[in-house]
């Protein structure tokens, strides 16, 4: 052979036993990670278990009964359950609409946040820890208590659910598309760089055709978390289907046929957008390959 | 051993491989050369069965593996090794575990997840890198590797294998000419002291001229050469790679020798003027 360090039987000897002494030392680690994953499986369990009010094992039997009683009541009901969809849906499209809007908003500023806080991209690159803790607080934030504040400073209505949304959506999507920038390709950029591009330029023509369908693919199910979110924020007095789905389950019994239209409507948009959105990831993809 | 009959591959409406046959009755080193997209990348992933045949059969001693689906697949695939132009390695795993990946399609999905592979094997990886001279690279990360390096750890976790024949597609092409040397003698290595049939893809005709006992000519998807180098003249390669009567086969050269020689008649035309 061409190479030089060529070891004799010896050599062979030693490189064996070097590695197999490796080998032995990651199976050793490898052994004890899994036992610490599996001891923080078994303790974690333990820890919730005691601490639940009515204990795991005693409450498990009974997990069926909500459901069981909705479910039974809504089956009684069931001739009514179209009409009370037809009466909803504009519930159903105000939820829909906050979601999108806020989705829209938060993946935009989103973008621009986590370009500027990957490694290898960001404008100013010594700003990456800073804008990365900010996406840090939007997504420790939860949606709900940001809704709170808003809704006793604004009052009651869409607009404090759609900020809210939007600010956390900002968070949670800004850390994984800087995730996904950071494994696009540097060679375009450089190549656009060394025509004189400014770095408005580098990132929309080089950065952001590479990483368009996953970007648009995490944003899409961005979308169907914030049309779940959109409906709890109801809860709270954000208004849309969340609103109405608080009514009806609060009124107890009587009323559950309207809840089980509300989730019938629920679990009905979030299967269409997730068609939606694999068809229009697929069309993208395949785009891109021919 | 190896008959390829009418063997073809279809996308969309273009034919990419157009009813290839060739007979192969003993262990030949065979170099397959033509213009890019004349079908030669086609035809290797079609006998690994990378990509699946539109038509026509591949039969290797009597059976034939173009239909062949599940497990009788890859245990097909682990005897018919393959070698890429990107060396198609995992690159943050260790040069030893790379070469170990070689035995998958034998030990069970459990044990090679958690990376448990038999001490005769590791201890076989080792001598098989050994043998390609880069045995004290054997616990570095691949990606630490040079091209050429890198092109050996494929062909020793191809060795690891034990396959009755190694597809090379294009494997010295993102190679410098010396590292592309060493790696083609390494093929040559294994075809004369193992007999194991070697199917290279090459884009130039001086590496098949030089390495190769058979050489098959493709353009457009069809064979339309095939024979020894010796029977290759300048007329036929000029017919494969559809050139001009400009075309000289030392413009295609990998070989220092042969850059040499070019410079030396540039010289001495030089010296003429």
């Amino acid at each position: 052979m061409a190479d030089a360090s060529h070891p004799g039987t010896q050599g062979v000897d030693r490189i064996q036993h070097a590695y197999l002494a490796q080998v032995a030392r990651r199976r050793l680690y490898g052994g004890l990670t899994l036992l610490v994953f599996a001891l923080l499986m078994i303790s974690g369990f333990v820890v919730a278990d005691d601490r639940n009010a009515g204990g795991f094992w005693d409450g498990l039997s009974h997990v069926g009964d909500y459901p069981a009683v909705v479910l039974s009541e809504a089956w009684e009901k069931r001739a009514d359950l179209p009409a009370l969809i037809a009466k909803f849906f504009p519930a159903l499209v105000e939820t829909l609409n906050i979601a999108a809007v806020s989705t829209l908003l938060g993946a935009m500023t989103a973008i621009v946040l986590a370009l500027l806080s990957t490694r290898g991209l960001a404008r100013w690159p010594r700003m990456v820890p800073l804008f990365r803790r900010l996406m840090d607080l939007m997504r420790a934030v939860p949606e709900i208590v940001i809704a709170l504040v808003l809704i006793f400073v604004l009052g009651g209505g869409p607009v404090p659910a759609m900020i809210a949304i939007a600010f956390h959506t900002t968070g949670a999507l800004g850390k994984l598309f800087s995730e996904v920038a950071e494994n696009a390709d540097q060679k375009p950029v450089e190549g656009l760089a060394s025509t004189g591009a400014n770095w408005w330029q580098r990132m929309w023509l080089g950065v952001l055709p590479q990483v368009a369908p996953n970007f648009l693919s995490y944003g899409l199910l961005r979308f169907e978390i914030n049309i779940r979110a959109s409906a709890i924020l109801g809860f709270v007095g954000a208004g849309g289907l969340g609103y109405e789905l608080r009514n009806a389950m609060a009124w107890g019994p009587g009323r559950f046929d309207e809840a089980a239209a509300i989730f019938i409507l629920l679990f009905g948009s979030i299967v269409f957008f997730d068609q939606l959105s694999s068809r229009l990831r697929n069309s993208l993809t395949e785009g891109q390959t021919h | 051993m190896l008959e390829v009959n009418s063997l073809t591959r279809q996308y969309g409406s273009k034919r990419a491989v157009d009813r290839a046959t060739f007979t192969v009755a003993q262990p030949t080193m065979i170099g397959v050369i033509g213009r890019s997209g004349a079908g030669k990348s086609t035809l290797l992933r079609m006998l690994n069965r990378l990509t699946d045949a539109t038509d026509g059969s591949v039969t290797v001693n009597g059976r034939n593996v173009t239909r062949l689906t599940g497990a009788a697949r890859r245990e097909w695939q682990s005897r018919c090794a393959m070698i890429f132009q990107q060396f198609n390695l995992v690159p943050r795993l260790d040069v030893v575990s790379n070469v170990l990946h070689g035995t998958l399609n034998r030990r069970s999905t459990l044990a090679t997840m958690f990376n448990l592979y038999p001490q005769s094997d590791i201890h076989r990886a080792i001598e098989i890198l050994d043998r390609l001279g880069i045995a004290e690279q054997a616990p570095k990360r691949t990606e630490a590797l040079s091209g050429g390096q890198q092109q050996r750890v494929a062909i020793a976790r191809a060795l690891m294998q034990d396959p009755e024949i190694i597809l090379a597609d294009e494997p010295i092409a993102s190679l410098d000419p010396m590292n592309a040397q060493v790696v083609m003698q390494a093929l040559r290595r294994i075809h004369e002291e193992d007999g194991r049939m070697v199917i290279a893809n090459l884009h130039t005709l001086d590496t098949a001229r030089r390495y190769c006992d058979r050489v098959i000519g493709m353009r457009d998807g069809r064979i339309v050469f095939d024979g020894t180098p010796a029977q290759l003249t300048t007329g036929i390669a000029r017919e494969i790679y559809g050139a001009g009567a400009d075309f000289s086969e030392a413009a295609t050269s990998t070989e220092i020798e042969t850059l040499d020689r070019e410079m030396e008649a540039v010289r001495v035309s030089d010296a003429l003027v």
